[in-house]
C-alpha cells in the first residue's frame, strides 16, 4: 500500500500548516513561567533616592508592565490600565524601560499613572535579565516571587478577561 | 640632516599625516569571538536577521552584554547559557540536541538511510526482471531506419 | 476607469480559466473531439486578459494613480520610472497577478507548441493548468484584488521598500515565477498521464523539454535572488537559509531530480510511476512555497503582508490541488508498469542515487524550516532552526550527489563495467584527491571541508573532459555532438565552478570594521583603503550620505570606490548601498556604516576582500545555459514522420 505514502505524508503536513494558521510564529515564549523573578534595585522615577526590587512586594499577587514613554502600543495600553488600577486590587508596578529622552516623569504627570511603582531601567538590563524583546509586556507575579503567567503586547479588556484575570483568581489575589 | 632637526620635523608633521584607521571595536579580539558567536544566535526583534547583523537597538544591547560577559572571562558556552535562560532556546540558530529536537537532527540521515534502502530493494528487484525479447521484425525495420538516415 | 477595465479584465479572464479547465477535460473523458478542441483557443483568450489586467495596474502604476490602493501602498511619485513599473509586482497581490499572467503565458506557450500531441492529451494539459488557473484568478478577486480603490486619494504614496529599488527587482521575481510556474506544466503532464493510463517513453519525451526550461528559468531566479542579496544588503552574505529562499530552493532540488528522473523514463521506459510522482511533488512545492510566504505560518524576511484568510484559501487551494493529485497518483499509479532490468552499476543505477540524495536534501531542507512549526504546534515549545543547522546538514548530503556526476555521466546504460570504469577514472580521482589535498596547504592550513569542496570541483571538471574526449575518440567531431549532451556537460560545469568559488570564498574572505577620519587608511589582503570623507548627495526619491574611498595596492592608486548611506524620501527608511569593484578573481566590497560623531566627519567603514565570489554567478550562468541549450536538442523539435507500412 506505498502507493498512499504519499498522500499521508501530505496530510499530515497540512495538518500542520492548518495549525500554524492559528499561531503567531514571531512571539518569543518566555522561560520564566515557574521560576523565580529575578531580582533588580533600581531607582524610580521621580524619587531617585528610593529603592524598588521584586521582594518589596512580597507576600502580594502583582503585576509588571513593561511599559516606555515613545512606545506607542504602551499609549493604547494606557486607559486600560487605569481602569484596571482602581476596579481590581493587584498592584500594578510599571518598569520604564529604556527611558533616554527622560519622559517617563512627565508623561505619568499629565495622563495619570495606574502604577503602584514606576522603576527606571535606563539601560535596559532589567529587561535583558527578564527577556524583554519589546513594549508592553507584562508579568504576572505570585505571593512567592514566582513568574506565573508572561502576556506579550498590549492588554485590553478582553485579554484582561479571558487570560490575565483568571489566572490572578488561580492564585488568590 | 642633523638627527635633531629631523626628528622635530617629524613630529611637527605627524598631524598632518593621516593614520591607520583604528578598528571599530575596543577589544578586537574579543569582538572576533563575539561575532562569531552572535552569527549563530537570532535577532529578537528583527526576527530574520542573526545578532551579530542586525540593527535593532535590543541587538546592540544584547551584543554590548555578551562583550561585558566575555571580557568577564565566561566561555561561549557560559554566555549561550546567559542568554537561553533569558530568551528560552528560540535565541538559537543552531537548535540544541535534546529529546525533542532529535528528529530535526536525525532526521536528514534517516532520510539518507531510508532512500539508501529503497535504492538497494529497487535494484535488487531490477536485476531479477528479464527484458522483453526483440521482435525480428521490429528489428529488420530498425536496421532499416538506420540505412536509410545515414 | 483603467482599473475597472482592468478588474473585468480578470472576471472574464476566470470565466475563460473554468471554460478552458472543464470543457477539454470532459471532451478527453468522453472522447468528443469538439469539446477537446476548446482547450487552445480558451487558454490563449484568458491569457489576452489576464495580460490586460496586468497592463492596467502597471498602467495605474506608471501614471502615479494613487486611488488605486495599491498603487499608494507601494509606490511614490520620485519613484524612478523603472521601479514604478516593477512596483506592479511588488505586493502580495500584484505578485500573484504576476504568477497568474505566467501561468497564462506557459499555457498559451504549450497550446502552440503542442501540435504533435494527441488531442486528448493537449486537452488535459491545457485543463488541468485551467483548474491551477481557476484557482488562483479566484484568490485574486476574493482576497487579493489588486484594483481595490482608496478614496480620497492620498496626495502620494508610501513608497516602494528600498531594498527592492535594484535592478534585481527587475528581473528576479519574473524569473523565479517562471521557474515555479513552469513546474505546472510538468504537473499537467502527469496528470494528463495518470488520467488516461498512457505512460510511456513518447510522453517522457514531451514533458522533458518543458520541464527542462522551467528548470532553467528557476535556477536563474534563484541565482539572481543570491546576487540581489550580496549586492543589497550590505553584508556580504548570499544565502540565509530563510524560509523564503528554503521555500525556491526546494522545488529546485525537487525539479532538478526530475530532470534526471525523465532521463530514465525516456530512455529506458523506467521510473515512470516515479517521475510522475517526481512531477507532481515539484509543483506541490511551488504551491507550498507560495503558501509559507503569504500566510503568516512562518517568520520571514521576504514576507509578503501576512493575512490568515489569505493564508486558508491558499491552503485549501493546496489541499484541493495536492491531496486531489496525490489521491489520483495512489489509484492510477500501480497501473504503470516499468519495463526493463538494470544492473547496480548502470547508469540508471547511478540516476536513481542521484534522486536518492537530492530528495533526502530537498526533505532536510523541508524538515528544518518546517520544524519550529511542527514543535509550536504540537505546544512543545519555540525554537529556531537557521544557517548553523541547514549549513551542517546540507554540506555533507551534497557530496555524493557532486561526486556522482562524474560517475553517472560516464556509465553505461542497463549495465557497466566497474573495472572498466576504474580504468577510466582512476587518474581523474587521483588528480582530484590531489587538488584537494594540496591547494588548501598552498592557501592557508587544513579544512577537510575544504578540501573536499576543492576534490568534487576537479572531479566534476576532469570528468566532464573525459566525457567529451571519450565521445570525440569514437569519431565525432566536438561541435556536431547533439545539445543535450554540451547542455549536460555545462550545467555540470557550472556546478563545478559554483562549488569551487563558493569553497574558496567561504574559506579565504576577509572583512575589517573600522572608524575612518578623513585621510585614514585601512588595509586588508594587500590593499590599502583611504577614506576621503563623505558628501551630501541627493537622489532621485532619497537623500544620500556618499563616501569616497581610494583604494590602492602597493602605493599605485587602483580605482575609487563610492558606498553610500541613504534616507529614502517617503518612507525615511535608512539603507546601506554597498560600493563593490568586481573581476574575476574578486571583489572589493566597502560598506558605509554609521557616522561616529555629529557633523559626519569619522564614520564606521567595513571593507571586505572576497575573493573568486564572482565564480558562483558564473556557476550559476552555467547552468542556466546548460539547461536552455539541452531543451533546445534537435529531437524535441523534429516532428514525429508518419512510419510507412
Amino acid at each position: 500500500m506505498k502507493r498512499w505514502i504519499p498522500l499521508l505524508v501530505f496530510l499530515v503536513l497540512a495538518g500542520f500548516l492548518a495549525k500554524g494558521l492559528f499561531l503567531n510564529p514571531r512571539e518569543v515564549p518566555s522561560p520564566f513561567i515557574g521560576k523565580p523573578a529575578p531580582a533588580f534595585s533600581l531607582p524610580l522615577v521621580g524619587q531617585p533616592d528610593k529603592i524598588f526590587g521584586p521582594a518589596d512586594m512580597r507576600g502580594k499577587v502583582w503585576l509588571l508592565n513593561v511599559w516606555a514613554p515613545w512606545c506607542v502600543s504602551c499609549r493604547q495600553e494606557h486607559p486600560v490600565l487605569m481602569a484596571l488600577a482602581q476596579s481590581q486590587s493587584a498592584p500594578i508596578v510599571g518598569l520604564n524601560w529604556k527611558d533616554k529622552d527622560r519622559e517617563a516623569e512627565k508623561l505619568l504627570a499629565e495622563h495619570g499613572s495606574p502604577y503602584a511603582a514606576v522603576p527606571d531601567d535606563l539601560s535596559g538590563k532589567v529587561g535583558i535579565d527578564y527577556g524583554v524583546t519589546g513594549t508592553p509586556e507584562t508579568y504576572v507575579i505570585d505571593k512567592d516571587g514566582i513568574i506565573r503567567m508572561k502576556h506579550i503586547g498590549p492588554i485590553d479588556p478582553d485579554v484582561w478577561k479571558n487570560k490575565i484575570e483568571p489566572k490572578l483568581k488561580e492564585l488568590g489575589a | 640632516m642633523k638627527p635633531w632637526l629631523f626628528s622635530l620635523l617629524l613630529v611637527c608633521a605627524a598631524p598632518l599625516w593621516a593614520g591607520e584607521a583604528a578598528p571599530n571595536a575596543e577589544d578586537p579580539v574579543i569582538e572576533q569571538r563575539m561575532i562569531k558567536l552572535a552569527e549563530d544566535l537570532r535577532c529578537l526583534v528583527c526576527q530574520n536577521e542573526s545578532l551579530a547583523g542586525s540593527h535593532a537597538e535590543l541587538a546592540e544591547d544584547l551584543r554590548r552584554e555578551i562583550r561585558a560577559q566575555m571580557k568577564t572571562g565566561k566561555n561561549d558556552q557560559e554566555v549561550i547559557a546567559y542568554l537561553t535562560e533569558r530568551y528560552g532556546d528560540f535565541v538559537l540558530y543552531r537548535p540544541p540536541f535534546k529529546p525533542v529536537t532529535y528528529l530535526l537532527w536525525l532526521g536528514p540521515l534517516l532520510f539518507l538511510g531510508l532512500g539508501s534502502a529503497i535504492w538497494y530493494v529497487t535494484l535488487k528487484k531490477r536485476r531479477g526482471l528479464k527484458n522483453e525479447p526483440v521482435d525480428e521484425k521490429n528489428l529488420a525495420a530498425a536496421a532499416q531506419l538506420l540505412d536509410e538516415n545515414k | 476607469m483603467i482599473p475597472e477595465l482592468g478588474h473585468f479584465a480578470l472576471i472574464t479572464a476566470l470565466i475563460l480559466a473554468l471554460t478552458q479547465a472543464i470543457l477539454p477535460l470532459w471532451g478527453a473523458a468522453r472522447g468528443h473531439t469538439t469539446l477537446m478542441a476548446v482547450a487552445r483557443p480558451a487558454a490563449q483568450a484568458q491569457f489576452l486578459f489576464v495580460g490586460m489586467a496586468f497592463s492596467c495596474l502597471a498602467y495605474a502604476f506608471l501614471t502615479n494613480d494613487f486611488t488605486v490602493e495599491n498603487v499608494a501602498r507601494n509606490s511614490f511619485s520620485q519613484l524612478p520610472e523603472i521601479y514604478r513599473f516593477t512596483a506592479t509586482w511588488g505586493s502580495h497581490e500584484g505578485s500573484m497577478l504576476l504568477w497568474a499572467l505566467i501561468l497564462g503565458f506557459w499555457t498559451t506557450a504549450v497550446s502552440l507548441f503542442s501540435r504533435h500531441l494527441p488531442d486528448d492529451m493537449v486537452a488535459r494539459v491545457i485543463g488541468i493548468m485551467g483548474l491551477i488557473s481557476s484557482g488562483f484568478l479566484a484568490f485574486l478577486l476574493t482576497t487579493s484584488n489588486p484594483f481595490l480603490r482608496l478614496l480620497p486619494a492620498p496626495a502620494d504614496g508610501r513608497d516602494m521598500n528600498p531594498l527592492l529599488q535594484d535592478p534585481g527587482m527587475v528581473i528576479h521575481p519574473p524569473m523565479l515565477y517562471m521557474g515555479y510556474v513552469g513546474f505546472s506544466v510538468a504537473f499537467a503532464f502527469a496528470i494528463a498521464a495518470l488520467m488516461s493510463g498512457k505512460l510511456d517513453a513518447a510522453w517522457a519525451r514531451w514533458s522533458r523539454p518543458w520541464t527542462t526550461v522551467a528548470w532553467a528559468f528557476l535556477t536563474a531566479g534563484i541565482v539572481l535572488g543570491s546576487w540581489w542579496a550580496y549586492n543589497e544588503l550590505g553584508w556580504g552574505g548570499w544565502w540565509f537559509w530563510d524560509p523564503t529562499e528554503n521555500a525556491s530552493f526546494m522545488p529546485w532540488l525537487a525539479g532538478t531530480a526530475l530532470i534526471h528522473s525523465l532521463a530514465v523514463t525516456e530512455k529506458r521506459g523506467a521510473f515512470k510511476a516515479w517521475t510522475v510522482l517526481l512531477a507532481l511533488i515539484a509543483f506541490s512545492l511551488s504551491l507550498l512555497g507560495t503558501f509559507l510566504v503569504r500566510s503568516g505560518v512562518l517568520s520571514s524576511v521576504h514576507a509578503f503582508a501576512t493575512d490568515p484568510a489569505r493564508g486558508s484559501f491558499i491552503l485549501g487551494f493546496l489541499a484541493v490541488v495536492v491531496g486531489g493529485s496525490l489521491t489520483l497518483y495512489a489509484w492510477r499509479a500501480p497501473k504503470m508498469l516499468s519495463g526493463g532490468a538494470f544492473s547496480w552499476f548502470s547508469r540508471e543505477a547511478m540516476l536513481l542515487a542521484n534522486n536518492v540524495v537530492l530528495l533526502a536534501a530537498m526533505a532536510s531542507v523541508l524538515l528544518g524550516t518546517l520544524y519550529p512549526l511542527f514543535m509550536d504546534a504540537m505546544g512543545l515549545g519555540k525554537i529556531s532552526v537557521g544557517p548553523p543547522y541547514f549549513n551542517a546538514v546540507f554540506v555533507p548530503l551534497m557530496a555524493p550527489a557532486l561526486f556522482l556526476i562524474g560517475v553517472g555521466s560516464l556509465t553505461r546504460w542497463k549495465e557497466a563495467s566497474l573495472p572498466d570504469m576504474w580504468t577510466r577514472l582512476k587518474w581523474a580521482l587521483a588528480i582530484s584527491v590531489a587538488t584537494g589535498l594540496l591547494l588548501p596547504l598552498t592557501l592557508k592550513g587544513f579544512n577537510p571541508w575544504e578540501s573536499l569542496g576543492y576534490t568534487l570541483a576537479m572531479w566534476i571538471v576532469l570528468t566532464v573532459f573525459i566525457g567529451l574526449r571519450e565521445r570525440t575518440r569514437r569519431g565525432a567531431r566536438l561541435l556536431s555532438l547533439p545539445r543535450a549532451f554540451w547542455g549536460m556537460q555545462i550545467a555540470h560545469l557550472g556546478l563545478a565552478w559554483g562549488v569551487a568559488g563558493i569553497t574558496l570564498v567561504a574559506n579565504h574572505q576577509l572583512e575589517r570594521d573600522v572608524r575612518m577620519n578623513v585621510g585614514d587608511h585601512a588595509t586588508l589582503a594587500g590593499y590599502t583603503f583611504t577614506f576621503q570623507g563623505a558628501t551630501e548627495f541627493p537622489g532621485p526619491n532619497y537623500r544620500a550620505a556618499r563616501g569616497t574611498v581610494e583604494v590602492s595596492q602597493n602605493g599605485k592608486k587602483l580605482f575609487t570606490l563610492y558606498p553610500e548611506k541613504r534616507i529614502y524620501n517617503a518612507s525615511g527608511m535608512p539603507m546601506t548601498e554597498a560600493a563593490i569593484h568586481p573581476n574575476f578573481f574578486r571583489d572589493v566590497y566597502v560598506a558605509l556604516g554609521e557616522p561616529l560623531d555629529s557633523e559626519a566627519k569619522t564614520w564606521a567603514v567595513r571593507v571586505f576582500y572576497k575573493p573568486f565570489i564572482n565564480w558562483l554567478w558564473i556557476g550559476g550562468l552555467f547552468l542556466v545555459v546548460g539547461g536552455f541549450l539541452a531543451a533546445s536538442d534537435r529531437r524535441y523539435r523534429i516532428a514525429v514522420k508518419p512510419i510507412k507500412a
